[in-house]
Parts: structure tokens; C-alpha cells; sequence
């Protein structure tokens, strides 16, 4: 069976530090697959490189078989990859409905169209009241539902969260997830980044986690936080044994 | 919430009212003749629209697209000199000469965006003025084009076609109307547009705006392209007005900082920034200079300086903004 995104020994280095080395793993069509491992496993590093943001030193990223490693960002997004960023970044000057709108002209010229994908999308994603609120004022949650939002009016066939639910308590948190379960019901399928493990966990199909830019271990959640090297990476030697 | 009930066409209400205000606007300009009389007044907003249409062109790039130029002045004299030397070497009537000036304009844009929008923030702003200046240098030192001493437009007949009149001062009213509402319709066409949204989003965060599928350097050559072209053709009426252009009138720095001014003291990255920005720099700069003559040139700058400090300060949003302090904001809950 061929998968959605298949990661195929990718390796970045910066400055000769190895954000990720000889990294492999398969995502597939509908999941929701959990990157996780401690600050510094190269996590947003990945992202950067499968949303087109970086370009790997080596290895291919290919989504139904295409490559799309090291073609840029815009070729990316035209062929199904949206993401959010671990620090918000909304148009500030725009209001929620005008920065979904950008997103929306992803897949069409005409305004009309946009501004209706749009309404549609800020629909779904729960924030139907703000449309015409600039988006320098929403509240750090609804500026996170933003970001989806907007990855979402490009039409997305992978949505790559990174560290969506941190920083929120424990309600906007809960109240993230079941965005994120709306989005993944709608057909997306989702890869996301995440510190907040107990929010994680019930939530992903799958984890993939990374330590030191390498894939540590891969399989599901309940099992690999059970995995003495996971235990090990993030809590240290003392407690791999317990 | 009443907003989420008028929601739904928000964006086209605001822009059906901006355009109507556009119009209420224009048909006033149009009737000012019939009220100034006096040559002087006229002549004066003659430059203040003028301006406003330079200034809307310079919004386009460094308001809408956030590209902030401080080389304007290149364009302008540019556009200024290609209609002038048409005229006057070839006899083309600056009517058509003033697009060929645009086309230049525009092109020039290109050619100065192409290596320059690699730079971003302050590093592109630099090098504009760089830029600006070799251009005013250049021009300075080539004798085929006047050199310092400038080409003189002589004046032989009364034509509306070769934009020469004397009698009255009125057709130049209507000419730089036209201009400046050319100018004020292409932006408010690119504000409801795909480019418009596109500019808007590398102007407030590149990386967002790359990762929603905006093309950045196409943009900011799209916006360039324009702004310069308008700017151009700005030059070339501006040219045909005064009669005589040489490099220290029409390529210095300060043009480049005087087409820049209006937009960000009325308000950037808006629709009406530049003509209420132009409405109260323009008269201001021509009035301390008539009166202060020559020695008034430096104070002038003083002026400038103290009110950006001010708008930087209390308003950075510019003028247009204080329209906002009567309305709730939408966002206020």
C-alpha cells in the first residue's frame, strides 16, 4: 500500500548542528499522527522541511509519490500541505475574515469565492463571531483556531500542527482538541508537534518520536511512551529501568 | 452579535461606501473652478492632488505591499524625462508620451526590484535610496538629456493634445484629477482583489504568507510594477506643468521622501492615506516656502520631521485613523 507522505531519510543540518538526521517514517491517509520528543529533537525542524519552509541536505519527502522536498513553500501548499507556526503568526493588519481569505485565494482568483470558503471555514473552526474582528485582538485561543482556519481555506491534504494546544488551559485545550478530531473527521489528515502529553495521547493514531534528530521509536501511543528509550530520552537513565 | 448578522458582506458594504465616498469626492474636485478663482489657490491644489496621486502610487508598493521605496524620485524623473525628450526631440505629444514615461517608470521598478527585493525591511528601504541617488547622479551628468542645466519645454501653442496651456490653469486641474483618481481607483481595484490580499499578507508576515501559497518576489514585482508605472506618469504630467525639469528638481532625494510623506502621515497601506496626507504637506511645504523664500527651505524639513515624530507617536496608524475614534471598534468586546 502506498502512503499519503512517505519521509525518506531526510537529514538538516544548521551551522553543523544535525537538526535531523537519516529521518523515515510513513504517514497515512486520514490519521493523526503525533510527533513528539524533547526540546531540541528537531521536531519543527521536520516541519519546516515537509511544509517546504527549509530544504533537506538529503533524503526526499513525497506526498503521493511526488516529491515535494526542497520546492518551496508555495508548491507545497498548492499540493495539499498547510501548517500553523509554534509562535502565532496572524496579518495583523487584516481582520480574521480577510486573513482567511488569503488562504482561500490559494485555490481560486475570484474574491467572491474566497470570501465564501472563508465564511464557510471561520465557520467550522468556531469562530462565526469574529469575522470582522481585526486579528491583532483575538485572544491567543482564537488566534490559534485562526491559523487552522486559514491552513484550512487552502484546502489542505495534510495539516501540520505545530505545538497547537500549548500555552492553553486546560478547557481551551480541550476545546482544541475536538477542533482538531472536527478537522481530521473532514478528511485531513493531520501531523502534529506537541509538549502536552496527556492532551496528546488520546488523541493521536500514532506517535513517531525524536530524540537528538533521530526517529527513536515509532508505534502506538500507549506503547511508546512504555519504551524504555523514550523513557530514557526524556526523563533520563535513572528511570528507564522503572 | 449584530456583527456576525452583518457579517456576511461586510467587506463588500465598506468597499460599495468607499466607493461612493470616491465619487462624492471627485465630483467636489471637479467643482472647485467654479469656487478658486485665484490662480495661486489653484496652483496650489493642482500640486496637492498631484501629490496624492504620486503619494497613491507610492502606497501601492509601500503601503500595500510594505515595501517601503525612499527611490520614488527615480520613477518620477524618469517618467519625466522620457515624456519631455519625446516632445521635445521627436514631437510626440506628451498625451502619449506621459504612458511611454509610465512604461519606462514601471520598468525601471522592475529592474531596481529585481536585485533589491532579496533585501528585506530597512536593508530594502536603503537601498532604494541608493539607488535613487545613482539615478539622480547619473542624470546629472549626461549631456544628451540637458545634463544640470536641464531641458526647457518650450511653449508654442495652446494644445490640449501637447498638454500646453496658458490661458488658464483649470485643464491642469482636471488632468491631475484625473491622474490622482486614476491612481485611487487601481488601489481600491487591488485592495478587493487576490493581488490586494496577497500584497497585505507579505506586507504583515512573509513566512505566513509563503505558506498559504502567496508568491512573494512576484508580488512585490507586481506592486513595483505598477507603483513605478504610476509614478511615471505622474513625472511626466508634473514635467509638462512646470515646463522646465532638470535632475536637482525633479530626481533629488527629498522628491523621493516628499512622494513617500503624504502616505505615511495620512495613513498607509490605506485608500485615502495619501490625498488626506497630501491635503494638509502639500500647501504647508508651498506655503513656508513662498513665504519664507529660499531660506525657508531647510524649516520646511523641520516641519515634516516634527509632524512624523508626532504621527509616529500619537497616531501611527496616520490621519485617516482619527475617523476611527468615532466608530466602536469591532473588536472591542
Amino acid at each position: 500500500m502506498s502512503h499519503l507522505l512517505e519521509v525518506d531519510k531526510v537529514s538538516k543540518t544548521f551551522g553543523g548542528v544535525a537538526a535531523n538526521s537519516d529521518i523515515s517514517f510513513n504517514v497515512h491517509q486520514g490519521e493523526i499522527l503525533g510527533l513528539i520528543g524533547p526540546n531540541g529533537a528537531g521536531k519543527t525542524s521536520l516541519f519546516n522541511s515537509i511544509s517546504g519552509e527549509v530544504e533537506p541536505d538529503s533524503g526526499e519527502i513525497r506526498l503521493d509519490g511526488v516529491r515535494i522536498s526542497g520546492r518551496g513553500p508555495v508548491v507545497c501548499a498548492r499540493l495539499g500541505i498547510a501548517r500553523t507556526f509554534q509562535v502565532v503568526r496572524s496579518f495583523d493588519s487584516m481582520t480574521v475574515l480577510e486573513n482567511v481569505m488569503v488562504g482561500a485565494f490559494a485555490r481560486t482568483n475570484s474574491p467572491g469565492k474566497a470570501m465564501k470558503k472563508a465564511e464557510s471555514v471561520l465557520d467550522f473552526a468556531g469562530l462565526s463571531g469574529r469575522v470582522d474582528t481585526p486579528a491583532h485582538l483575538l485572544s491567543p485561543p482564537e488566534k490559534r483556531r485562526l491559523e487552522v482556519a486559514r491552513a484550512l481555506a487552502t484546502e489542505p491534504r495534510i495539516l501540520l500542527l505545530d505545538e497547537m494546544l500549548t500555552g492553553l488551559t486546560p478547557t481551551e485545550a480541550q476545546a482544541g482538541v475536538q477542533l482538531i478530531r472536527d478537522v481530521r473527521a473532514s478528511g485531513v489528515t493531520i501531523i502534529m508537534v506537541e509538549h502536552v502529553m496527556e492532551v496528546l495521547l488520546p488523541l493521536i493514531d500514532r506517535a513517531v518520536v525524536l530524540h537528538l534528530g533521530k526517529v527513536l521509536t515509532e508505534g502506538l501511543p500507549t506503547e511508546v511512551v512504555r519504551h524504555p528509550d523514550v523513557i530514557r530520552a526524556y526523563l533520563g537513565d535513572r528511570y528507564a529501568a522503572a | 452579535m449584530a456583527g456576525s448578522i452583518l457579517g456576511h458582506n461586510s467587506i463588500q458594504r465598506r468597499r460599495r461606501l468607499e466607493l461612493i465616498v470616491g465619487l462624492i469626492v471627485l465630483a467636489g474636485l471637479c467643482l472647485l473652478p467654479l469656487v478658486v478663482k485665484d490662480v495661486y489657490t489653484q496652483n496650489l491644489i493642482i500640486l496637492t492632488i498631484l501629490y496624492a496621486g504620486l503619494a497613491q502610487a507610492w502606497n501601492i508598493l509601500g503601503g500595500y505591499c510594505g515595501q517601503v521605496s525612499l527611490g520614488h524620485a527615480l520613477y518620477f524623473g524618469i517618467g519625466a524625462y522620457v515624456s519631455t525628450m519625446l516632445y521635445v526631440k521627436l514631437g510626440i505629444p506628451p498625451t502619449l508620451g506621459m504612458f511611454a514615461g509610465g512604461l519606462v517608470g514601471g520598468l525601471f521598478a522592475l529592474l531596481v526590484g529585481w536585485p533589491c527585493f532579496r533585501l528585506s525591511g530597512h536593508y530594502y528601504a536603503i537601498a532604494t535610496v541608493v539607488v535613487g541617488e545613482i539615478g539622480y547622479l547619473l542624470f546629472l551628468n549626461w549631456d544628451f538629456i540637458g545634463g544640470a542645466s536641464g531641458i526647457n519645454i518650450p511653449f508654442k501653442h495652446e494644445s490640449l493634445v501637447e498638454l500646453q496651456f496658458r490661458v488658464t490653469k483649470v485643464p491642469w486641474l482636471y488632468l491631475v484629477i484625473a491622474y490622482a483618481g486614476l491612481a485611487w481607483i487601481i488601489a481600491w481595484i487591488i485592495e478587493g482583489s487576490r493581488w490586494g490580499y496577497s500584497w497585505r499578507a507579505v506586507k504583515d508576515d512573509v513566512t505566513a504568507a509563503r505558506s498559504l501559497a502567496v508568491r512573494v518576489f512576484p508580488s512585490k514585482m507586481a506592486a513595483a510594477a505598477i507603483s513605478g508605472c504610476l509614478t511615471g506618469i505622474g513625472g511626466a504630467i508634473f514635467a509638462q506643468f512646470v515646463g522646465y525639469i532638470d535632475p536637482d528638481s525633479i530626481m533629488s532625494g527629498n522628491l523621493s521622501i516628499l512622494i513617500a510623506l503624504p502616505a505615511v502621515l495620512g495613513g498607509v497601506g490605506t485608500l485615502w492615506g495619501p490625498l488626506v496626507g497630501s491635503a494638509l504637506l502639500i500647501p504647508l511645504k508651498e506655503l513656508s516656502s513662498s513665504y519664507l523664500g529660499s531660506s525657508g527651505s531647510g524649516l520646511d524639513l523641520m516641519i515634516y520631521g516634527a509632524l512624523i515624530v508626532l504621527i509616529a507617536l500619537a497616531r501611527p496608524q496616520g490621519l485617516i485613523s482619527l475617523l476611527g475614534l468615532f466608530r466602536k471598534p469591532e473588536g472591542a468586546r
